[in-house]
C-alpha cells in the first residue's frame, strides 16, 4: 500500500518519501491506590513529503486508505513550500541495533494489573496515607521510510514502562514522590521504583529550612534531565544553530564547560528504550560525540538543515509529533564521574539536593536558563540530608552553572530511555525561599 | 452521519456493561511556519478515527482506534478490559440523555473559507516586521487551523453531533548577544474567528523589538514584592494554581483533599470571585456539550472570597453527590475524557490601573506569559515581561521573572481587583498527557503582596 503512493507521488514528484509509523499501546492505569482503566490504544501516521519545482510540501493522516486525499493536499500546498536543500538518501547499510524484544508484546495483561497493585501495595504497607497513582504500560511501534531515490528501511521497537506517583496530603502541606522505568525488555520487578519513592520517603519524613543565597546545590539524576537537558537539546540542534540563537555558535572546540564534562549523541546505544537503526529520514544512525572534555565538538543535522548549513546529515532527523523532520537529540549520554552518588553531598556544610522542579523549561530555555520551584528536594547540613524544603525557588544558567567546579556521579541512571547521566553538582546556584 | 449514527448505535447495544460511550470523530487542519526567515513547515492534515470506553462496577475499559470498522468488536474489547478492571458499583451522575445536532460557532470570517495563499500572504508581511527590527536573531511564527466534526452515542440514548473550529496564532523572537539570548512571545487563539489573527502589526513589532530590549535589561532582585499582574498572567495564575484544584477528580477518592477544598472554605477577600464554564459563549473552551454528552454550565469556584463549586465529570460527581458541570473533555479520539477546565477566570472588580500600583512604593509589574505549573498546593508561572514599580509609577523594564508559592497563601493575598476583565485566548493546557487542550482564561488587573519572585 505504502509502495503504491510511493509510486504515484513519484509520477508528479523530482522526490518523494513516505513515512509510516504505527503504534499498539496498552497502558493499565491506577487511581487512588487501586486499579482503575485499561486501555488498548492503535495509532497509526502517514506522512507524504514531496518535492516538486524544487520546493516541499507535506501531509499527513492516520487514515491508510485516503492515499488519494494524502497525495492531493500534499500537491496543494506544494507550490508555496520552502525550497528544497537536500536529495533523499538511497539505499545503504544499516547498523544493527538491539531496541526490540518480542516479550514485551506477549505480556499478560493479568500481570501487569498484578505488577502495578502489588508497586503500590509494597509502598503504602510502610506509608498508609500515602495516595498513589500508577501505570504499567507496554507498547510495539513499526516504522516504515521510503522513497523515490531507494531508500526502504523499516524497524520496529518494544517499550515497557513502569511509573509510580505519590502524594501525602497533612492539612495545606503536600507531599509528591515518584519514580519510573522503561525499557525495551519486560519489567517484572518493580524493585527499582519502589525502593527509590521509598527512600524519597525517608528524606522527606522531616522538613527543614531551605538554605538561602548562592549555595551549592546537587542535581539528582531525574534533576539533570528535567533541568540541563532541554537547553542542551536546542543549543545542539542544527537549526538553532543555523539562526544563530545557539549560545554555542561559534564555540566549537572552546572549553567551555568544565573539564569533567563529557556528552555523547548515541542512537545506537544497545538495550535501551530509545536507541534506533536510523533517523526519521532514513538516514543512518551514529554515535555522535558533543562534548569533549568541556569543549563542545559538533552539531546535529537532519537533511534540509544541513543542506543550508553546508554540513552534513548527522542522522538526527525527528518528527516528534509534527510532520516536518527537525534535528534532535537521539540517546544522550553524559559521561559519569568519580564520586559516589551518596558521597557526593559529604563536604557540602549547607546546601540542596533538588530532585525535581516545578516549571524548570519556563523560562528561557534557549539561553540556558532555568528556574523553579522545588518540587522535591532536601537541606543538606553538615554532609548530611536533614529534611524536606518548602518554598524555595531555584534558578540559574546552565552556561553559569557548567563552566567551572562541577561533580559528577559515579553512578548514572536512564531517565526515560532516551537519557543516561550521572547526578551533578554545582558549586553555587541562587536559591531564594519564603518564610 | 445517518449513516455512521445507526451503526454507532447498533455496535452499543447488548452487552453486559453499566455504561458504554463511543465517539467518532473527523478532523482536518492546515498549519504553516516559520523559522527565521525561512517558511519551514507548510502542510495540510486530515485524521478519522474513534474509542470506545466501557464501564463495569467502578472499572473502565478504552479502545481507541483509527479506522471505525468491526465497531461491536471495539465494543466487545472495551467491555471485556472493563470488568477484568471491575470493582464495586459506583454511579455516574446523572444526565438527561439528548438527542443534537450543534451546528458550529462561526466567527465573523471561518478560516477555513479562507485560501492558502492568502494566509501565506499574511504570515509573510508579520515575519517581514519581525525581520525589519534591527537585533533580531531568529523567531518562529506559526498558524495552525482546524475543524473537528464528532460523533458521541452512549448506551443511555444519547446521540450528539458537534462541530468545532479553531485557529491559533504565535510568534517568538529572539535576540542574541554573546551566549545571552533572549526571546519575547504572543500567542492567539479563537474558536473559529479568522479576524483574531489578522491586523496585528503593531503587537507583532511590539514583540520583536521587546526581544532586543531584553538584552539589556537587569534581572529582578529574587525576593518578595507586592506584584500586580495583567489580565493575561492573572489568567494563567487562575488556571494555573487555582483552576487545577478545583478539578474533581483529585479530590473525589481523597480524603484529605476533599478537606482541603471543602466548599464554604475561605480562601481569599470578599473581591475575588472565579468562574469556569464552557457555556460562556464564543470563546475557546466554549461548547454546548462535554465528551460525555453533559450540558456545559457556568460554575461559580469562588464567591466573595469562599469555595462555592468545583468542575465535575460524571463520574467524580456522582462519587461526591453534586450534579455534573460539563468539564469532562478529550482532547481527541486517543483519549478518555478526564476533568478539565474550559473558560476560567476572575471576575469584573472596581479598582482602575492606576489606583492599583498608586500606592506601591517597590513593587514588580508582571504581564504575559511563558507559561505555568501547579502541582496542587505550589504554582511556578513565569512571565514574558516584567517591570519595576517604582514610587506608584512603572519603571525599567526587567528579564522576565518567575513568580512562585503557594495557592493558599497567595490568593489571601490578592489585595485588589481591577476594573479591565480580559480574556486570553492563546492558551492550550496540557494533562495527562492530553496536549494542547483548548482553554481560555482571563482576569482584570489585580493585585498581590508578599509575592515571591525568582531572581538573582
Amino acid at each position: 500500500m505504502l509502495e503504491s503512493l510511493l509510486r504515484k507521488a513519484s509520477t508528479v514528484a523530482e522526490q518523494a518519501e513516505v513515512f509510516h509509523v504505527s503504534q499498539r499501546e496498552t497502558p493499565v492505569v491506577f487511581e487512588a491506590n487501586r486499579l482503575k482503566l485499561l486501555q488498548s490504544r492503535e495509532t497509526e501516521r502517514i506522512i507524504l513529503r514531496l518535492v516538486k519545482d524544487g520546493r516541499v510540501g507535506v501531509s499527513s493522516t492516520n487514515n491508510i486508505k485516503d492515499q488519494r486525499g494524502l497525495l492531493q493536499r500534499a500537491l496543494e500546498v506544494v507550490p508555496y513550500g520552502t525550497k528544497a536543500r537536500f536529495t533523499l538518501p538511497g539505499p545503504v547499510e544499516y547498523p544493527t541495533v538491539n531496541g526490540y524484544d518480542p516479550a514485551v508484546e506477549k505480556m499478560d495483561i493479568e500481570d501487569m494489573v498484578q505488577l502495578g497493585q502489588s508497586m503500590i501495595d509494597s509502598v503504602r504497607r510502610q506509608h498508609g496515607d500515602l495516595q498513589c497513582e500508577a501505570r504499567v504500560t507496554r507498547a510495539v511501534a513499526t516504522v516504515h521510510i521510503m522513497n523515490s531515490n531507494g531508500c526502504a528501511v523499516s524497524y520496529t521497537k518494544s517499550v515497557c514502562a513502569l511509573a509510580l506517583e505519590g502524594n501525602r496530603v497533612r492539612e495545606d502541606d503536600m507531599l509528591f514522590v515518584g519514580e519510573h522505568e522503561v525499557s525495551p525488555h519486560p519489567i517484572r520487578d518493580h524493585r527499582k521504583v519502589t525502593d527509590t519513592v521509598l527512600q524519597q520517603l525517608e528524606y522527606a519524613r522531616e522538613t527543614a529550612p531551605a538554605p538561602s543565597g548562592p549555595v551549592p546545590v546537587v542535581f539528582s539524576h531525574d534533576a539533570v534531565a528535567q533541568v540541563f537537558e532541554p537547553s542542551l537539546a536546542i543549543a545542539f540542534n542544527g537549526k538553532t544553530v543555523l539562526q544563530g540563537a545557539s549560545p554555542l555558535v561559534d564555540k566549537l572546540g572552546h572549553k567551555i564547560f568544565d573539564e569533567s564534562l563529557t556528552l555523547w549523541d548515541d542512537p545506537l546505544y544497545p538495550d535501551c528504550a530509545g536507541n534506533r537503526i536510523c533517523d526519521d529520514e532514513g538516514v543512518p544512525s551514529q554515535r555522535l560525540m558533543l562534548v569533549d572534555h568541556g569543549a563542545p565538538k559538533q552539531f546535529l543535522y537532519d537533511l534540509q538543515t544541513a543542506g543550508q548549513a553546508r554540513a552534513r546529515s548527522t542522522g538526527s532527523a525527528d518528527r516528534g509529533m509534527g510532520s516536518v523532520p527537525s534535528p534532535a537529540l537521539g540517546v544522550l549520554i553524559i559521561e559519569p564521574g568519580a564520586t559516589p552518588y551518596k558521597d557526593m553531598i559529604a563536604d557540602i556544610s549547607d546546601g540542596l539536593l533538588v530532585e525535581g522542579l516545578l516549571g524548570a523549561g519556563q523560562t528561557n530555555v534557549v539561553g540556558g536558563d532555568f528556574s523553579g520551584n522545588v518540587l522535591l528536594g532536601y537541606k543538606i547540613e553538615k554532609g548530611r540530608i536533614v529534611g524536606r524544603v518548602k518554598n524555595t525557588v531555584v534558578a540559574g544558567n546552565i552556561y553559569q552553572a557548567l563552566k567551572q567546579n562541577i561533580v559528577l556521579s559515579r553512578d548514572r541512571k536512564w531517565i526515560g530511555g532516551g537519557i543516561l547521566t550521572p547526578a551533578l553538582r554545582c558549586q553555587s546556584v541562587s536559591v531564594s525561599t519564603k518564610g | 452521519m445517518a449513516e455512521l449514527r445507526d451503526r454507532i448505535e447498533a455496535a452499543l447495544k447488548g452487552h453486559h456493561a453499566d455504561y458504554i460511550e463511543m465517539r467518532v470523530e473527523e478532523a482536518e487542519g492546515s498549519r504553516i511556519m516559520y523559522r527565521g526567515r525561512d517558511l519551514e513547515d507548510i502542510g495540510r492534515t486530515a485524521t478519522l478515527g474513534g474509542c470506545v470506553r466501557a464501564m463495569v462496577k467502578g472499572g473502565w475499559g478504552f479502545v481507541s482506534f483509527n479506522s471505525p470498522t468491526r465497531l461491536r468488536d471495539k465494543v466487545a474489547l472495551a467491555v471485556r478490559q472493563a470488568r477484568l478492571a471491575s470493582s464495586e458499583a459506583i454511579q455516574l451522575a446523572p444526565v438527561e440523555p439528548v438527542v443534537d445536532i450543534v451546528p458550529p460557532f462561526i466567527g465573523k470570517v471561518d478560516p477555513l473559507d479562507i485560501p492558502l495563499p492568502h494566509k501565506k500572504q499574511m504570515l509573510d508581511e508579520y515575519n517581514e516586521i519581525v525581520w525589519s527590527t534591527p537585533g533580531i536573531t531568529t523567531s518562529i511564527l506559526g498558524y495552525a487551523d482546524g475543524r473537528r466534526r464528532t460523533a458521541l452515542a452512549t448506551s443511555e440514548g444519547t446521540y450528539i453531533e458537534q462541530r468545532k473550529v479553531d485557529v491559533s496564532f504565535r510568534l517568538s523572537a529572539m535576540a542574541r548577544a554573546d551566549s545571552d539570548v533572549q526571546q519575547s512571545a504572543i500567542s492567539i487563539g479563537s474558536n473559529g474567528d479568522f479576524t483574531v489573527v489578522q491586523g496585528l502589526q503593531k503587537q507583532v513589532k511590539e514583540v520583536a523589538e521587546r526581544a532586543v530590549a531584553l538584552l539589556k535589561a537587569p534581572y529582578a532582585k529574587g525576593g518578595e514584592y507586592t506584584v500586580v499582574l495583567d489580565p493575561i498572567l492573572a489568567g494563567v495564575f487562575t488556571h494555573e494554581a487555582f483552576g487545577h484544584l478545583s478539578e474533581s477528580d483529585f479530590l473525589y477518592e481523597h480524603e484529605e483533599m476533599k478537606k482541603i477544598m471543602s466548599l464554604g472554605r475561605k480562601f481569599g477577600p470578599p473581591i475575588l470571585n472565579i468562574v469556569d464554564g464552557a457555556a460562556v459563549p464564543g470563546l475557546r473552551g466554549s461548547f454546548k456539550y462535554d465528551d460525555e454528552g453533559a450540558r456545559s454550565t457556568r460554575t461559580h469556584l469562588i464567591k466573595e472570597g469562599y469555595l462555592v463549586g468545583r468542575l465535575h465529570s460524571r463520574e467524580t460527581a456522582g462519587k461526591m453527590s453534586e450534579s455534573a458541570t460539563g468539564n469532562a473533555r478529550a482532547l481527541d479520539f486517543r483519549f478518555p475524557p478526564i476533568v478539565r477546565m474550559t473558560n476560567t477566570f476572575i471576575e469584573q472588580g472596581k479598582t482602575s490601573f492606576d489606583d492599583m500600583i498608586a500606592d506601591i512604593k517597590l513593587g514588580v509589574y508582571a504581564r504575559n506569559w511563558y507559561g505555568g505549573m501547579t502541582s496542587m498546593e505550589q504554582f511556578t508561572f513565569s512571565a514574558g515581561e516584567a517591570y519595576m514599580i517604582r514610587n506608584g509609577k512603572v519603571a525599567e523594564m526587567l528579564r522576565p521573572v518567575m513568580l512562585s508559592g503557594n495557592v493558599f497563601a497567595t490568593l489571601e493575598q490578592v489585595e485588589a481587583v481591577g476594573n479591565d476583565l480580559h480574556m486570553n485566548q492563546g492558551g492550550g493546557c496540557g494533562k495527562g498527557g492530553q496536549i494542547p487542550l483548548p482553554v481560555s482564561d482571563g482576569s482584570p488587573h489585580i493585585r498581590i503582596r508578599n509575592l515571591l519572585v525568582g531572581g538573582k
